[in-house]
């Protein structure tokens, strides 16, 4: 075995989605380690949200078993456990990173209060403790410390992006979920953000799973990637060997389409 | 440790384009060679001739369509034994990548914002993580290297976007030696390079070959070929 | 028509005193009995907000008839109420409450809280310790201690129920933020027996303190929003904060202008056109009970 032999931190079996009679995704199966950063790509409509909605115990899925390696019960089926304990583990163990960062931001909030609910929720009560936290996790998504008492509504949609992103690490989850992280931005605040998000997964050796329509983004950010269409996962490989040798005849149609200035 | 770094047997890739009606583009067919450590094998043959493609499918940039590559890896419980690439993982060949495969590529793909130093430091930052100390002499070394390539030091902190192409295939070469591994993967290192350059990437690439590494490059230029190559294997053969 | 003074009169008087039109205390039995469940799964839940068929009473929504439908099922014959709004039983809605009671039960009243079996208040707890064969009803506005922060019932039940109330002390976090300290001067949220978030109605939170380990037993009601929650007596209830911002009820510079008190609530009344003001006990019978024992 070349590689060690440690268990997966995501091991998604057989994962099946309807909506009515329309099925959203159809026996997706991977394997997630730590560390690892995984692209979904797949244009609209090709279940790729509904799968990291299902993963992400935000939607339960209609068949097969979502296993995450927890701390210190080893690796247990996330739609096993009570509601309170999936919600513990989506406010500690896991990050969620909406495409629309008023979703996952209180917008009426400060930014200091949005980085620190997540302490709070675990009982942190040190309002010193608190606010230092919060500032330094502004500035490691590099944002002026300055505004930690605004609220987003002032905010640019880029430093929207980042607090939601400090909101989400600030307990060091060990697996994050993003969902499309950068559409909607411009070009170049794009580019700062996947930078920035690139060298903090890296840094904290977290395990990502990135969905994006984006194969700029995927090659960017990920080790592996999976391509879906129409709910079923058709290739899956490293993103550099998807991408620039794709054997499925859709994601040479994918790769080919894309435009490069 | 006496057995090949790497071993290529019958190794074959057709490329299939499914929207250009299926046509089929058969680009290597049969490739079978050994590489053991210390040597360093340059691939030569028209353009064309599939080179590139064939480093490509040892680092499994691409996939390949019949035959097998083993490579030795690092693991001493293993002594001998080739580790087949055509049927790893993702995860296996993340893990080779890391510690056993380099691969220089012909074009360096630059990431916006990203500066001279992080690029070439980044194979030993990745490994370091959030230790200081580790994180320290990755820099170190990245600063050595770009010393030696000769890239001005006040270019090491902006992104090689802007740079010449002779500067961004130094950067490239840099990131892909900073990182000793036992199999390293060069596609055209000299290209855009001057003389002086020249002379300093092939002494680097004796220096990974004393050091006991196996090496695969294509090598445009004769007298850089001459320099460091002391096996020539033609393509032709393969075709 | 003014009620005639009763306490006077022994306890088999009043009994014939009483209007015989309602039913004693106004509710129809079977409402009382419901009530009664409510309070009883109230008292066995400190802190949890009980759903109850809240009834139509001849005043209309925020005015009290939470209060008033518990005193209503928890009150007997023998029972001695007091009813106090912002601490003065001399105020229009203590006294339009107090006489409801006596035309439907005829029970005795008083203003002295010690006396009193049943108090029923309006954003006070008075000064005087209460004790064990008492009952404190409270009249409550907004039962939800997270409303403002959270107006979506369907998560608030969830945060109550898996004791998710992070979001509160995001609320301080900003009120120190914003202003140095911790904003609220009234209804301050408080932990009871260490699990629920109890909002205790707009009292000041100079007398939350009084609330923890109290020997009487405390109801809580809520008309319009149809909850009713409890404290038991001698149950733990601590009013939220911060470690390093400790919960810190108010002060004044002055005492009452009446009977000296230092230690009691008080009301800033303005005398005159010229800024003139002062301060007073906010609880009448406890200034008057003092100024009566002062030499």
């Amino acid at each position: 075995m070349i590689a060690p032999d440690d268990p997966p931190i995501l091991r998604v079996t057989a994962l099946a989605k309807h909506y009515g009679a329309r099925a959203a995704a159809i026996d997706v199966s991977f394997e997630l380690w730590p560390g690892e950063v995984l692209a979904v790509v797949g244009e609209s409509g090709s279940g790729k949200t509904t799968l990291l909605d299902c993963v992400s115990a935000r939607q339960r899925p209609d068949a097969g078993r979502v296993e995450f390696l927890t701390r210190h019960e080893g690796m247990v089926d996330i739609f096993a456990l009570s509601e309170a304990q999936r919600r513990l583990l989506a406010r500690t163990d896991w990050g969620f990173v909406h495409q629309n960062a008023t979703e996952g931001l209180r917008m009426n909030m400060s930014a200091g209060a949005n980085v620190g609910e997540r302490l709070m929720a675990l009982g942190e009560r040190n309002y010193g403790r608190i606010r230092q936290e919060a500032n330094d996790w502004l500035a490691r998504v590099e944002m002026d410390v300055a505004r930690i008492d605004e609220t987003p509504v002032t905010f640019s949609g880029g430093m929207r992006q980042r607090l939601q992103i400090a909101r989400n690490l600030v307990t060091r989850p060990r697996l994050v979920f993003m969902d499309e992280p950068t559409s909607g931005l411009d070009v170049s605040v794009q580019a700062r953000l996947l930078d920035l998000l690139r060298s903090l997964t890296r840094q904290l050796s977290q395990a990502a799973i990135i969905v994006t329509h984006d194969l700029a983004v995927a090659r960017l950010m990920a080790h592996r990637m999976i391509v879906m269409k129409d709910g079923r996962v058709i290739e899956h490989g490293l993103t550099d060997q998807v991408l620039d040798d794709p054997q499925h005849p859709y994601t040479q149609l994918l790769v080919s389409s894309v435009l490069t200035p | 440790m006496t057995g090949p770094v790497l071993a290529v047997a019958g190794l074959a890739k057709t490329f299939v384009l499914h929207h250009r009606g299926g046509v089929e583009l058969p680009v290597l067919r049969n490739v079978s060679f050994e590489v053991h450590a210390g040597e360093c094998v340059a691939l030569d043959g028209p353009s064309g001739a599939g080179k590139s493609t064939l480093l490509k499918l040892i680092y499994a940039n691409y996939r390949s369509t019949r035959g097998s590559i083993g490579v030795r890896h690092t693991s001493a419980i293993a002594g001998d034994a080739l580790f087949e690439l055509t049927s790893a993982t993702p995860r296996e060949l993340l893990s080779l990548r890391r510690t056993t495969i380099s691969y220089v590529s012909q074009f360096l793909r630059t990431i916006p914002r990203v500066s001279a130093l992080d690029v070439v430091a980044e194979p030993l930052a990745e490994h370091a993580c959030t230790d200081p100390e580790a994180l320290r002499q990755a820099e170190r070394a990245a600063r050595e290297l770009l010393l030696r390539m000769q890239i001005p030091a006040r270019l090491w902190h902006l992104p090689p976007a802007t740079f010449s192409g002779g500067e961004q295939q130094r950067i490239n070469i840099a990131r892909g030696l900073i990182r000793p591994t036992p199999l390293l993967l060069l596609d055209e290192p000299t290209a855009s390079l001057d003389d002086d350059s020249r002379g300093i990437v092939a002494h680097l690439i004796n220096e990974a070959r004393e050091r006991g590494a196996a090496i695969v490059g294509i090598f445009h230029d004769a007298k850089v070929r001459q320099a460091v190559a002391s096996r020539v294997i033609d393509m032709a053969k393969f075709r | 028509m003014n009620a005639p003074d009763r306490s006077a009169m022994p306890p088999a008087a009043y009994a014939r005193t009483w209007e015989t039109n309602f039913n004693f205390a106004y509710l129809d039995e079977r409402s009382k009995r419901m009530i009664r469940r409510a309070i009883l799964k109230a008292v066995a839940i400190p802190g949890y907000q009980v759903p109850f068929g809240s009834r139509e009473m001849p005043l209309p929504y925020g005015w009290g008839t939470g209060g008033i439908q518990v005193t209503a099922s928890i009150i007997g014959p023998d029972d001695v109420l007091k009813v106090i709004d912002q601490g003065a039983d001399d105020t229009v809605n203590a006294v339009n409450i107090r006489r409801f009671f006596q035309r439907t039960t005829g029970v005795r009243t008083t203003e002295s809280t010690a006396a009193a079996t049943v108090i029923q208040t309006r954003h006070r707890i008075p000064e005087v310790p209460l004790s064990a064969h008492q009952i404190l009803v409270y009249q409550v506005p907004v039962p939800e201690p997270l409303q403002r922060l959270e107006p979506r019932e369907v998560e608030t039940r969830r945060m109550h129920g898996l004791s998710e109330y992070g979001l509160m002390h995001v609320k301080f976090y900003e009120d120190i933020a914003r202003y140095g300290h911790i904003a609220t001067t009234y209804d301050h949220p408080v932990m009871v027996d260490g699990r629920y978030l109890m909002s205790p109605s707009p009292i000041p939170a100079f007398d939350n303190p009084k609330m923890h380990m109290n020997p009487a037993l405390q109801l809580f009601g809520a008309g319009r929003e149809k909850r009713i929650y409890a404290v038991p007596p001698h149950t733990a209830v601590e009013s939220l904060a911060f470690d390093d911002y400790p919960f810190a009820p108010q002060r004044w510079d002055a005492v009452c202008a009446i009977c000296a008190a230092a230690d009691s609530f008080l009301d800033e009344v303005i005398t005159d056109d010229r800024g003139g003001r002062m301060h007073v006990c906010s609880d009448t019978d406890y200034c008057r009970t003092r100024q009566a024992a002062a030499p």
